[in-house]
């Protein structure tokens, strides 16, 4: 105790600095614990009881493992669920709780100081280093022998070369698969049922009625080697729309039938499906950070983060009346990425 | 049999046969093909006469005296028995007032009258009828195919399990665990509001079961790890967890460094 105080008194002798006064630590006052042996005793109660509330939560949860097994529903299971946590949290909050009130009533209340020593060593300690040091050069003879030591620079120089071949095989690079999808000429827009589907339902032109919106992937995505791969970049939203509503661009004037459009589902911005779609106001939101897109203007942006139009799909009927794409998306699907202006895009 | 057998080279024939595939195949294609969900109810000439009366007096402010529709109000013609059934049977209509969209509320009319308001716009073209009550049994439903089919077409706007969503410029997508089948089946098929429409061709009856029993299984099925807080995601747990959570961190943070008196 004595020394700590000694410590203490070290620590408040500070020189002055820039005119303030260290204050020094405060006038100890004692708690009420250290003064009244009643309070003292209570507390001590206290403290024990949750310890002993610790102790019920858990007795609890072992309880709670019996008397509510659950049965086949899943009420049961929530309802276990609860009374696990329940016995857990009582009996870690319990100890927990206990021990700090121990710490901040009974434990000793003397405010103490401790100095930090110094960072560097002292000069006995620094000789002792050095000559370990040098005691390791002339022992080893990295000095005496050039070719251990150049030998050995250049074996750890080549050793991380290994990582070259290893990193290569997240290769290879994408090639072309950022630039095209599923979609080709003549291939059929099918619905999407969720997932993989095993057969294509294809979609009749007469079948999309004004007001609807089909989720659409191409004919065949199953045969493909990796359909869900194919199906994040062939999504296509069809939606049908009064051709009087429609500013359609000149150049992109065959691109719908008569009034279907299928736009990529895939957000210009970080690639969320954008397919909250209002059949009134003609808006696609995307989900994730609400850009919005006017389907009436070639999906122009109107809100919102992303930064280019949602690629349109050009679509025609095939002579069996089934809606097929006329060729592949002109641009590239999803987020903008660096190469994207490296190839220009086919027209077919 | 005989008979047949000695004609069967005859020059008609070809013709007949003809006639009698063309017959088969288009009384077969008329079978398949009639509309599933065609007048599931029969509604009488007095029913149309009713809903007419209650048409004029109750709605034809804004959707004009023969449903031509106005300024303030569409044409209801062609809409069909389901959208009136639908949106009549929720209490969005008759509008309580105009805004991003129409709100639910209390009916306004017992459901004799919604059906008489039916059968009044029913009568005015031809359109979706309510649903017959077999494609409304969620007993002979797929919760798994509906649930595929509602991830895909419906959850962007209605949340995964269908606890609603914000839409743009103050309209959004409701709540679905406490809407009736059929309404749910009619919703899809007339598209009320900013909905798009899902009709036969798209998600066919049998279909549209699937995702009502979907619907009915995600609402009922308890949460097995604990409070849904909605089902809303990381919007209401972050919430939960930002003035909850961080309050009962900072009150412990504040016990722990207080000096005991």
């Amino acid at each position: 105790m004595t020394s700590k105080q000694h410590t203490a008194e070290h620590g408040t002798q500070l020189e002055q600095v820039n005119g303030f006064t260290n204050p020094g630590l405060p006038e100890h006052t004692p708690r009420l614990t250290d003064i009244s042996p009643a309070a003292e005793r209570t507390t001590e109660r206290q403290i024990a009881g949750w310890f002993i509330l610790s102790m019920i939560g858990t007795i609890w949860f072992i309880v709670s493992y019996f008397l509510f097994a659950p049965d086949e529903t899943m009420a049961s299971i929530q309802l276990q669920n609860m009374m696990f946590g329940l016995g857990a949290t009582l009996a870690l909050f319990g100890i927990g709780v206990g021990l700090v009130l121990w710490g901040k009533t009974l434990v000793s209340g003397t405010e103490v100081a401790e100095d930090r020593h110094p960072i560097e060593g002292n000069e006995e300690d620094q000789a002792v280093a050095l000559e370990i040091l040098n005691q390791a050069k002339d022992e080893s003879g990295i000095a005496r022998r050039p070719l251990l030591r150049n030998t050995l620079i250049a074996a750890v120089a080549i050793a991380p070369l290994p990582a070259i071949l290893v990193f290569r095989d997240l290769g290879p690079l994408p090639g072309d698969k950022m630039f095209t999808t599923l979609w080709g000429p003549g291939v059929r827009l099918c619905q999407d049922p969720g997932g993989v589907p095993r057969e294509d339902r294809f979609i009749r032109a007469e079948d999309v009625t004004i007001g609807s919106a089909v989720h659409v992937i191409p004919e065949g995505m199953h045969e493909s080697e990796h359909p869900l791969d194919e199906k994040a970049k062939a999504a296509v939203l069809l939606m049908r729309i009064d051709p009087k509503e429609l500013n359609t661009d000149p150049a992109k004037e065959d691109w719908g039938v008569d009034g279907i459009v299928a736009y990529s589902k895939i957000c210009t911005h970080v690639g969320c499906p954008v397919a909250l779609y209002e059949h009134q106001t003609h808006h696609l939101l995307c989900p994730c950070h609400q850009s919005t897109f006017d389907v009436t203007n070639h999906c122009e942006v109107i809100f919102g983060p992303a930064k280019r139009p949602l690629p349109q799909l050009p679509i025609a009927v095939d002579s069996e009346g089934y809606l097929v794409a006329q060729r592949d998306f002109p641009e590239p699907v999803g987020p903008t990425f660096w190469e994207i202006n490296t190839r220009e895009t086919s027209e077919q | 049999m005989k008979l047949l057998a000695e004609r069967r080279r005859h020059p008609m024939a070809l013709v007949v046969l003809l006639l009698l595939g063309l017959l088969l195949t288009g009384g077969a294609y008329a079978v398949f093909t009639g509309n599933s969900s065609a007048s599931a109810q029969e509604y009488t000439a007095s029913d149309v006469e009713e809903g007419e009366k209650l048409f004029v007096t109750n709605c034809a402010t804004c959707h004009g005296m023969s449903a031509e529709g106005t300024e303030n109000g569409p044409s209801l013609v062609g809409v069909g028995a389901a959208a009136v059934d639908f949106q009549v049977g929720t209490g969005r209509m008759p509008l309580q007032m105009s805004g991003p969209q129409a709100q639910v509320k209390e009916p306004q009319f017992n459901e004799e009258e919604t059906s008489q308001l039916a059968a009044y716009v029913a009568s005015l073209g031809p359109g979706p009828a309510v649903p017959e009550d077999e494609y409304l049994d969620t007993s002979q439903g797929d919760a798994a195919a509906g649930g595929g089919l509602f991830r895909t077409n419906c959850a962007m706007c209605h949340n995964v399990v269908g606890s609603g969503g914000a839409l743009t410029r103050g309209k959004y997508a409701p709540n679905l665990s406490e809407v009736s089948e059929k309404h749910l089946y009619e919703a899809m098929q007339t598209g009320p509001q900013n909905m798009p429409i899902f009709n036969d061709a798209n998600l066919t009856p049998e279909q549209k079961r699937d995702v009502i029993t979907y619907v009915r299984e995600i609402s009922e099925t308890p949460s097995p790890g604990g409070a849904k807080l909605g089902s809303l995601g990381p919007v209401a747990e972050g919430l939960f967890v930002w003035f909850f959570g961080l309050a009962a961190v900072i009150g412990m943070t504040v016990w722990l460094s207080a000096r005991p008196k």
